[in-house]
């Protein structure tokens, strides 16, 4: 019996109460962080004063917010707050509450799966954000749903990388393509691809190693990815994940813009909001490059990946 | 794109320049853009307000130097108080012990921590002589044993084997004992990523603290970290007495404030950087650098620092020689210049060293691409020493051979020439102005000369 994080004190808030306490449980530092504090603020104030925007302001950009994003909120609140709909402390609450639901309605949009046989996700992402776990917990996931699940172990470059996702694998019982550390990545993928097609597999997660959007020449390997696997089917990857830290700052913005104008981000996770990072920064992205959110990460375990949703991602931050 | 830092202090100074003096007004506006550059440096909030208002006093306050000019001014406080904040000079580690000197790391998920033990080992074996055993505490990540296994390999050095199935503590304790039964120097203890709310996880490392008895604790964090910074360097700077912070993956793009706001918030030095994945990607951390690069001032230390230990020291000698006494500069060396960027990293990684790069508009540096070289140093590849030596020779059919060598067409071969033309100028330049300092200001003149554009 390995020695588990299930044994440390670490799982007692996770244990209350299934999906909703968990996602609640790892949102409500964000939550009484950003809630808690507003609310003090308005409490007691009846109108929009200069002060109240300067400390609205600070605590939307010490969550990350960003000042563009940051701006656009306030502005949107101001409007709302002119248009005679933001009178008292409540109004104003909800009126906050909209105009951040608003960016973040456009992306909120859940990965569909389609029946292309197999359905080809690429996970890509700066280094150590959480790609290859997350890889294992939409295995994890898919599998739950009756579908048949191959993982390709396209990070040869990391040192036990591979063996990582094996050991995942194993968990999983979910069979894993790999070749040896060093292997031509995008060749690992293709292996994969054809085998998954052999074997009538329903869906290829295939795991890429990180890289950081300046490496050029990295940047070039995993176009070729994309290339190799067009190869088999010109439809595929029909989704590509970009995988975020949530405790990324403003870098989180260029690192979206950047992947998509290689690989054409089709989705995002947003991993590690179990910590007090806000992940604030998916406003900025929502605004400018409307890429759609489709997961939350908020653990290390298989079953700590959510759907991203909105409303809850917002009421979560604003309810009690 | 983001305005980083150093553009944004770009425009603000640009725009408080011939001014006359400065006044509380123009303070003002000046303030508030240093405020908004270091927000979007991720600074974190709490840091920026003390900052600024620092800066405030400094250049309002009696320690203005009336002999400069207002931007001057303000460049300098706010270079200084930088300064002043991340620690003043380089901090060594501490490994005079008795032996086994222990060092352990600490940090959240996927920071660099077993990237990082990995490469101080590396460094302390090859750098310093010492003996090195590396023990991995991490039971929890999949594989994360077998990771530090092979890094050590890589790098050299001892590994002390653990599994998954033990408890962490008793893992430090025996790698300890192990460390001073084989009469090794240092002992790096790696650990498993932890959130700092996590109270299980952080009281478990305490104890691993506990039985470690390290010299050093260094907290290891991603230099793309945003306002989260702060409040997780002062958790575990309360729950470990940290002696150093290591700042990883600083090869990227973000500007780094979280290495203010770490600095700020615990105190403590940040000891090194992480500027790549390979095991020789460490470096001493120069607070003065930093500053100057955030300050858009350049790395022109680091990358002389860089250049020196990565260039073939006899070729850079030639160079020097070739250039001290007043040869001209061929193709040759052009190619050769090629070749020693590309070992550096290439030229986005250089370019962010190069003072004053900062205010390239993007069009323009993502014109300056790798490519280009890519394609120059085929073409110099496809000459003859003659050619090279002589590059007037190159004419008509010499363009037509050396462009169906290289596949590239003449067009390539004559910007190539150019280029070439205008690198040798600026050379003559340097030459005569004198240092590197100069050569570095020709290289942000507008038209960057030497550096291949497009057209
Ligand atoms: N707390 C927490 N840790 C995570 C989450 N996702 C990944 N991690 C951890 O982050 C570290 C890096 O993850 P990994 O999947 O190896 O990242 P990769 O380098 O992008 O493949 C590992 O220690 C993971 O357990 C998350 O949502 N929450
Ligand atoms: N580019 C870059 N990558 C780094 C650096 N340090 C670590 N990494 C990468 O970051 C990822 C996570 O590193 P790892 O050492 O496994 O992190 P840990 O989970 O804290 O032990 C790996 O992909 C490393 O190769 C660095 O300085 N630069
Ligand atoms: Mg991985
Ligand atoms: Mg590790």
């Amino acid at each position: 019996m390995p020695f588990t994080r299930t044994d440390s004190a670490r799982d007692g808030a996770r244990k209350a109460g299934g999906f909703f306490g968990r996602l609640k449980a790892a949102l409500g530092r964000t939550r009484s962080a950003l809630v808690g504090r507003l609310g003090a603020l308005l409490a007691g104030r009846r109108v929009l004063d200069e002060q109240l925007v300067e400390d609205m302001e600070t605590v939307l950009l010490s969550a990350d917010v960003g000042i563009e994003a940051t701006r656009r909120i306030i502005d949107d609140l101001r409007r709302r707050a002119a248009a005679g709909r933001a009178g008292d402390e409540a109004a104003l609450g909800a009126a906050l509450r909209e105009a951040m639901v608003e960016i973040l309605a456009p992306v909120c949009r859940p990965l569909r799966v389609s029946d292309a046989a197999p359905f080809v996700i690429l996970m890509v992402g700066v280094n150590g954000t959480g790609k290859t776990t997350s890889a294992a917990k939409l295995a994890h996931r898919f599998k739950h749903d009756g579908r048949r699940v191959l993982l390709a172990a396209g990070d040869t470059f990391r040192a036990a990388a591979i063996e990582q996702l094996q050991t995942w694998g194993e968990r999983l019982n979910v069979p894993v393509i790999a070749q040896h550390s060093g292997a031509d990545s995008a060749s690992v993928v293709y292996d994969a691809l054809s085998s998954a097609r052999a074997r009538g597999t329903d869906l290829l997660i295939a795991d890429t190693a990180g890289r950081l959007h300046t490496q050029s020449g990295l940047m070039e390997e995993l176009k070729k990815v994309r290339r190799v696997i067009k190869k088999l089917d010109p439809d595929a990857p029909h989704e590509t994940l970009l995988v975020i830290d949530a405790s990324t700052g403003q870098n989180a913005l260029v690192q979206a813009r950047q992947f998509t104008e290689a690989v054409e981000v089709s989705g995002l996770v947003l991993t590690k909001l179990d910590g007090t990072a806000k992940g604030g920064i998916i406003f900025a992205i929502a605004q400018t490059l409307e890429i759609p959110i489709r997961y939350v990460g908020v653990g290390e375990g298989l079953d700590d990946l959510r759907d991203f949703d909105a409303n809850e991602f917002v009421d979560a931050l604003l309810e009690g | 794109m983001f305005e980083t830092l150093t553009e944004r202090m770009g425009t603000t100074l640009r725009r408080l320049r011939g001014r006359g003096r400065l006044s509380d007004a123009n303070m003002r506006d000046a303030l508030r853009e240093v405020r908004m550059a270091l927000i979007e440096a991720d600074v974190a909030l709490e840091v920026v307000g003390t900052f600024t208002e620092r800066v405030r006093e400094k250049v309002l306050g009696q320690e203005v130097l009336r002999s400069l000019t207002p931007d001057q001014e303000v460049v300098r406080a706010v270079r200084d108080e930088l300064c002043s904040l991340m620690g003043n000079e380089n901090a060594e580690l501490a490994l005079n012990v008795p032996p086994p000197a222990v060092i352990l790391v600490a940090g959240l998920q996927g920071s660099g921590k077993t990237t990082t033990v990995a490469k101080l080992s590396r460094w302390l074996r090859q750098e310093h002589r010492r003996k090195v055993l590396v023990a991995s505490c991490d039971v929890y990540r999949p594989a994360a044993i077998e990771q530090l296994r092979v890094l050590a390999g890589e790098a050299g050095v001892e590994f002390f084997p653990s599994r998954s199935g033990e408890d962490p503590v008793d893992i430090a304790t025996r790698a300890r004992a192990e460390a001073k039964r084989r009469h090794q120097d240092v002992l790096l203890l790696d650990t498993a990523g932890r959130m700092h709310v996590d109270s299980g996880m952080m009281d478990e490392v305490r104890r691993i603290h506990a039985v470690a008895e390290p010299v050093e604790t260094l907290f290891v964090v991603d230099s793309m970290t945003g306002q989260d910074a702060a409040s997780v360097a002062r958790a575990f700077d309360r729950s470990l007495p940290l002696s150093g912070v290591v700042l990883t993956k600083t090869d990227g793009d973000a500007r780094g404030g979280a290495a203010l706001s770490i600095r700020q918030v615990t105190g403590k030095p940040i000891k090194f950087l992480g500027v790549g994945e390979k095991l020789d990607a460490l470096q001493a951390f120069h607070p003065d650098r930093m500053a100057s690069r955030i300050l858009g001032m350049g790395d022109v230390l680091g990358l002389i620092e860089e250049a020196e230990r990565k260039i073939d020291r006899e070729k850079a000698k030639k160079f020097a020689d070739k250039f001290a006494k007043g040869k001209r500069f061929d193709l040759e060396d052009f190619g050769e210049q090629i070749r020693q960027m590309r070992n550096m990293g290439g030229i986005s990684s250089l370019l962010d060293k190069l003072p004053g790069t900062g205010q390239l508009p993007e069009h323009a540096k993502s014109r300056i691409n790798d490519t280009e070289f890519v394609k120059f140093e085929a073409m110099i590849n496809s000459m003859t020493v003659q050619e090279r030596r002589f590059p007037a020779l190159i004419k008509g059919s010499r363009k037509r051979r050396i462009a169906a060598g290289s596949g590239t067409r003449i067009q390539d071969v004559n910007r190539l020439l150019k280029q070439f033309a205008q690198m040798q100028k600026m050379m003559k330049r340097v030459r005569r102005k004198g240092g590197i300092g100069r050569m570095a200001q020709g290289l942000t003149g507008h038209a960057l000369p030497g550096f291949p554009g497009r057209g």
